[in-house]
């Protein structure tokens, strides 16, 4: 598979074209030593199928599943993992820093 | 986010040209600005500044946070010349984030060996540019020395706005440079922005010096390139 074809944005066009529904969730802010920068994307459609990362693989459990409730909703969700948080220690963001994440679904 | 608003994104990413996407984090409202597009008033300063950097983040617009993702072209540099100086340049724009390539004629210059893991292309710019274009994304490096080499690929970098412009050569040679490219009708002011002595003024003498003292100045003018659209 080519690199264009991995790009997440590139893809979320061709998914939604395809008629499937497209949730994209970009990190919007970090503290510490988050493993991906702030403007990152993942993309995620009605079936769980993913593509990109927010974290490397440490929270993108996470946001697939509330992406599955922004798809059926329709409204955006921001989200935040950190080691302070209950649920990041749950789902595993193991370097130590904080991320925030919008997700929002392509309409 | 709207299909169109991811459209346009991509499709200004696909034609290297610098996009904004502006997100109103509590209306769930997505915005996007092209590169030169005018922006309103309010956003002006956020959209010029995350332009210039690069630098996707929050920020306050009209009372309201936002968020603003940068898209900017991946920035390169199109050498002209398969010369000692641009064998030390290839070693320094990897390590500056720019991606290179080298481009000439002369095929006794222009070899792999001495040239290993570079893209070179050993063959006219004026035929190689015609499928490669050049844009504001790129920087032109001209140092063959040789005006049946240099000059087209000078007047095409100055007519595709490239935000750099560097020639070798001596006061000079760049005075008849000036001549020539007047006759094919470039404007004084297009002319002017050359980088001619080419290289930050840091007393370079070997070719690597001068190689620094160009990648320097390309960075420069990188950094401090003026973003298009931000007086509309």
């Amino acid at each position: 598979m080519s690199a264009a074809s991995l790009d997440p944005l590139t893809l979320a066009e061709t998914w939604k074209a395809e008629g499937r529904d497209v949730a994209i969730a970009t990190v919007i802010e970090t503290w510490g030593s988050a493993p991906r920068p702030v403007g990152s994307h993942l993309i995620i459609d009605a079936e769980g199928n993913f593509e990109g990362s927010v974290s490397g693989g440490c929270v993108e459990g996470a946001v697939i599943t509330e992406a599955l409730d922004v798809l059926e909703a329709g409204t955006p969700k921001l989200l935040e993992f950190g080691v302070a948080d209950e649920t990041a220690w749950r789902v595993g963001l193991s370097c130590g820093g904080r991320i925030r994440v919008y997700v929002e679904k392509l309409n | 986010m709207q299909i169109e608003v991811l459209k346009q994104v991509n499709s200004a990413r696909q034609a290297r040209q610098a996009v904004v996407i502006v997100t109103d984090l509590a209306a769930g409202s997505t915005i996007v600005f092209t590169e030169g597009q005018p922006v309103p008033e309010c956003l002006r300063d956020v959209v010029g500044k995350a332009l210039q950097t690069g630098k996707s983040g929050l920020a306050e617009a009209d009372g309201a946070q936002v968020f603003l993702n940068v898209y900017l072209p991946p920035p390169r540099i199109v050498a002209i010349g398969a010369v000692h100086i641009t064998q030390a340049l290839a070693r320094l724009a990897p390590m500056m984030n720019f991606d290179l390539s080298i481009i000439d004629p002369r095929t006794a210059f222009a070899t792999p060996e001495r040239f290993e893991g570079v893209d070179l292309i050993a063959d006219w710019p004026e035929d190689v540019l015609k499928d490669r274009g050049l844009d504001a994304y790129t920087a032109l490096v001209a140092v063959t020395h040789d005006p049946k080499i240099d000059d087209y690929p000078i007047a095409d970098a100055l007519r595709s706005r490239c935000f750099y412009v560097g020639a070798l050569g001596s006061r000079k040679t760049h005075a008849k440079r000036i001549e020539r490219l007047k006759e094919v009708g470039l404007s004084d002011e297009d002319i002017s922005s050359i980088r001619a002595p080419i290289g930050l003024d840091i007393g370079a003498s070997s070719p690597e010096e001068i190689a620094l003292a160009i990648m320097a100045e390309i960075v420069q003018a990188f950094r401090r390139r003026p973003i298009s659209g931000q007086s509309a």
